[in-house]
């Protein structure tokens, strides 16, 4: 199993992801350059946060169109796991993968906190080592992550499942108070249609040793290993 | 020919826009009363070689489409300014 975290100009989380996967996974791990177009043959591509191309126009928009994005697109559209995590969310939605937009926090405050997420779904190759309904604390980290999306895209988002993790409180209730950013419908996290393309804003990489405060992020982690393992 | 274009880009409507809402309460703690509503886009200006006003006009509405404007939230209006180098 091999892994590849991106960087882009402007990430500043490929070194959280890249320990994870190493350190976590022990799994065999390699940056990729946002202008090579080269995917060095990984089974599973990570899109870090950060702030690549200074957020300049649209948070992501610059990214989306990175030679490496043509790579990670094909990578995709032949069924290889990519996850977006915060930034790499938004790159995914300007380039198309993932339906929906991420707009300023309603708040219009960057938020940097812990957060409690609950697991809606419990699939390959993202969640399956979660339970429907658990609970998760994972940090969040950004003034841009307020989902939005048509509401038609919304319902059949719902209603194919594809919803994999919302906001919440500590007890899983799905709150407007427990919703940081004000995305709709507490939307922390979606897959495209076919369910091999993650994008969540929360960083599951930045909880994965009890000295960040949570374990929780493994899971991710774990569930994408299981799933390479198996396939 | 040398084309002047202005882009403007804004949040669609009935797309939540918090930076208006934090701008127009601004006025009102300025005493700008009577404002209804503030929106905050962006304005783009290109200088574009063309062979015509419609052609410059196209080639800013695919811009736009393909990345000066996202999709999904937001509105944009494409003005051709001026020529430059010619009548207009």
């Amino acid at each position: 199993m091999k892994i590849g975290v991106v960087t882009f100009p402007g990430s500043n989380c490929d070194y959280d992801c890249y320990k994870a996967s190493r350190d976590v996974l022990s799994a065999d791990t390699v940056y990729l350059w946002h202008g090579d177009h080269d995917l060095a043959d990984v089974d599973v591509v990570f899109l870090p946060g950060g702030f690549s191309y200074g957020d300049y126009l649209r948070a992501g928009a610059i990214a989306s169109l990175s030679p490496i994005m043509q790579e990670v697109r094909a990578f995709a559209e032949a069924g290889g796991p990519v996850v977006g995590i915060c930034n790499g969310f938004q790159i995914l939605c300007e380039a198309g993968m993932l339906p929906g937009a991420l707009i300023r926090n309603r708040s219009l405050k960057f938020r940097s906190k812990p957060v409690h997420l609950r697991v809606e779904r419990s699939v390959p190759p993202f969640t399956s080592a979660y339970a429907v309904g658990q609970v998760l604390r994972f940090p969040i980290a950004h003034g841009e992550g307020c989902y939005v999306a048509p509401e038609d895209e919304l319902d059949r988002l719902q209603a194919e499942g594809l919803v994999l993790f919302r906001y919440c409180d500590p007890g899983a209730a799905v709150t407007e108070a427990a919703n940081p950013n004000g995305s709709v419908r507490n939307i922390a996290g979606i897959t495209n249609a076919r369910g091999n393309v993650l994008g969540m804003m929360p960083h599951p990489e930045r909880a994965v040793d009890s000295l960040l405060g949570s374990v929780d992020g493994i899971g991710v982690f774990q569930s994408v290993a299981e799933h390479l393992v198996g396939t | 020919m040398s084309y002047h274009v202005e882009v403007r880009v804004v949040p669609r409507e009935g797309i939540l826009d918090p930076q208006g809402k934090a701008v127009h309460g601004a006025l009102s703690n300025l005493g700008f009363a009577g404002v209804a509503e503030v929106h905050v886009g962006r304005l783009i200006r290109l200088e574009l070689d063309a062979d015509s006003s419609e052609d410059a006009q196209r080639s800013a509405i695919a811009m736009c489409r393909q990345l000066l404007a996202n999709p999904v939230t937001e509105d944009f209006e494409v003005q051709i300014l001026q020529g430059v180098g010619g009548p207009v």
